[in-house]
């Protein structure tokens, strides 16, 4: 019987070859999640190592520059290693130890789940192997070096588009040759049971602290949670908490690119339509005989065909709403942010910023947004000033 | 008799695979009836896919280069009602889950039987999602072909009991391409499917020399070959047919030869 589905979305379509490693980690996870000594030595790793809980920022400038709804930030960007990336990581990695595998392997866009993963392997003793599309690694030159200072090999992935979705198919084929000792750690709320589950899992501290803190700081819930979605691991870590609270709206920032009229997007949603790819069923882009699409944003984080088959799931029953936000305004909300509050923000995440920008003003001023801030931008400063064809020395 | 048995009733069966349109349909076409006349028993075509997961870089290359020549499933579906007018050698269609999704699962397994396609490989739908497919292809008549992998292990029990047609055991981890040696014990795995059911088993991935294949088939029914083949189509290109119709003669000959290692 097919396992792991968020309505019809979701599911195990994967190789033969793959179908015990996934059976295996499914009863891994399903014994260390309550696992008191998992969960302390988990918790010890997100406190001491992390940083978590991370801040829930007012944005007091950006708040009253903008004349409507409080903003808050939460500020997944000030985690080590620089993103929300490591909440999943770890949790993975220390899950694949205990259940014995000494060698992980991972995709990454823009390298930021390399970063954390080849981070955790570092700490935790086990061998790195990290697959990027040639595209994304001559756009993130920065986060390919640092993978290595970390002791990962980071292999240039040719083949298709040569970015993010390429870099899933590479991983997963390494999978299939070495799955016996290798874990692969499956960067967002995507790909085969049980990996949306487990991601999700361990990025929802997101959402449990911005529910305690919003309630220590204002004494109520927010009206809006905003988050930037390629696989969609931030937002589902922000949104899950809240689901049960019908008074705050969940909406998932997605990668327009040059606009949802163009060939050049990765809004998911908004252009695709229902398929199965990468082990799930959920929404691509894709054409009419089922061939994937080449996406494209300027975000190599969110510059990916698909969504997690959770979101799928809460957009099918209304619950999320999903907007597509383009390469320009991510720029500038990128700069606004930047100017208005001294936080360089991931590009990624500037997607959720600029959606901010665009709604708060009409909202009144006892109204709540937070946004996630997943990560910082230091990755994307040499992209912006090409963006804004600035030369500067990288 | 269902022509998925029929290429086994005949001895040790030689299957080839090739991708529809590379490096062109017409060539796909030709390649079809010599192979056929050069005693394939069964054809396996690949329904080029943008992310093909299962395959290493030969064939993803094949994917690729049939694609930007603008193949679709349609302009396949009409190549092959043309050579059912010439050829009624047992075909079977090797794709992904999602070609047959977008296309519409119910709309593509007609079509199959329209043009007489008789069975469907699909890599990304193990035991568990078989009923994204299954029901479709009972309706139709399209026989679902299993697959069972050196990582099986205690699923093979499972997936032969439910096996139709043949057993696609995966000689290899990994992902489909030419090898050098193979280590899985597939004696044992083909005997382990063969304690549940008896159902031809035929071994793919790595596949390449006759002496491989004569091995092979002292403990199966029967070997397909890929990449080697698209590896000579990739090297001749337009003028490939002759080529591949010699190895796939010299292939057959290695399966039906049960004393090949000896020569």
């Amino acid at each position: 019987m097919s396992k792991g589905r968020f309505g019809i979305h979701g599911g195990q379509y994967v190789p033969e070859t793959l179908m015990n490693a996934l059976t295996q980690l499914e009863e891994g996870y399903r014994y260390f999640k309550d696992d008191p000594g998992f969960q302390e030595e988990l918790k010890d790793l997100f406190n001491n190592y992390a940083g978590r809980p991370s801040l829930l920022y007012f944005a007091d400038k950006m708040t009253s520059d903008l004349g409507g709804a409080k903003i808050y930030l939460k500020r997944e960007d000030l985690n080590h290693t620089g993103s929300h990336k490591i909440n999943n990581v770890l949790g993975q990695v220390l899950l694949a130890r205990r259940m014995g595998k000494n060698r992980v392997i991972a995709e990454t866009g823009a390298g930021q789940h390399g970063v954390a993963t080849a981070t955790a392997a570092a700490l935790m003793g086990m061998e790195c192997e990290i697959f990027m599309g040639r595209e994304d690694i001559e756009r993130q030159s920065l986060n390919v070096y640092r993978m290595e200072l970390l002791g990962a090999r980071v292999h240039a992935v040719t083949s298709g588009t040569k970015t993010l979705k390429d870099a899933v198919n590479e991983t997963m084929r390494e999978w299939t040759s070495r799955v016996d000792d290798t874990h692969y750690v499956l960067g967002s709320v995507m790909g085969p049971h049980p990996f949306p589950t487990i991601v999700r899992d361990f990025q929802s501290i997101i959402g449990r602290e911005v529910k305690q803190q919003i309630l220590q700081q204002e004494n109520r819930l927010p009206d809006i949670l905003l988050a930037c979605v390629g696989g969609g691991s931030n937002a589902i870590g922000l949104f899950y908490d809240f689901i049960e609270d019908a008074g705050t709206r969940l909406i998932g920032c997605e990668a327009a690119g040059r606009g949802i009229n163009t060939a050049e997007t990765a809004a998911t949603i908004a252009t695709g339509r229902l398929g199965i790819f990468h082990g799930m069923k959920s929404y691509f882009c894709q054409d009419e005989y089922g061939q994937i699409a080449p996406v494209y944003s300027i975000s190599a984080g969110l510059d990916y065909p698909g969504i997690g088959p959770e979101h799928a799931f809460l957009y099918d029953s209304g619950r999320a709403e999903y907007v597509p936000v383009s390469d320009d305004e991510a720029v500038l909300a990128f700069e606004y942010l930047a100017s208005t509050e001294g936080i360089i923000c991931a590009i990624e995440s500037a997607h959720a910023v600029a959606y901010a920008r665009k709604i708060a003003p009409a909202m009144n001023k006892d109204q709540i947004i937070i946004v996630n801030l997943s990560g910082r931008g230091d990755k994307d400063v040499a992209a912006i000033a090409r963006y804004r064809r600035i030369d500067i020395y990288e | 008799m269902n022509r998925v048995k029929e290429a086994f009733s005949k001895g040790k069966a030689f299957i080839p695979f090739i991708t529809a349109g590379d490096p062109s349909l017409a060539v796909t076409e030709q390649l079809i009836l010599k192979m056929a006349e050069s005693g394939a028993d069964l054809i396996e075509l690949g329904i080029p896919f943008s992310d093909p997961i299962a395959e290493g870089l030969v064939i993803q290359r094949a994917d690729e280069r049939a694609l930007i020549g603008g193949v679709t499933t349609d302009k396949i579906f009409a190549m092959i009602k043309r050579i059912r007018f010439q050829c009624d050698i047992p075909l079977a269609f090797m794709t992904y889950v999602n070609p047959v999704f977008t296309y519409g699962t119910e709309r593509f397994m007609q079509k199959c039987r329209d043009t007489r396609i008789d069975a469907l490989i699909v890599p990304d739908v193990p035991f568990e999602e078989k009923a994204e497919l299954a029901p479709y292809c009972e309706k139709y008549g399209i026989t679902l072909i299993s697959m069972v992998a050196p990582s099986s292990h205690d699923r093979i029990e499972m997936i032969a009991r439910e096996a139709q047609g043949f057993v696609y055991c995966v000689s290899s981890l990994g992902v489909t391409g030419v090898r050098e040696g193979i280590k899985t014990n597939i004696g044992a795995m083909v005997k382990l499917v063969k304690s549940v059911r008896d159902i031809p088993c035929a071994i793919g991935f790595g596949i390449s020399s006759p002496e491989q294949a004569a091995r092979m088939v002292q403990v199966a029914d029967g070997v397909i070959v890929g990449s080697a083949i698209v590896k000579i189509v990739e090297q001749y290109g337009e003028d490939c047919i002759p080529y591949v119709a010699e190895y796939v003669s010299q292939m057959k000959q290695a399966v039906g030869c049960p004393d090949f290692t000896e020569l």
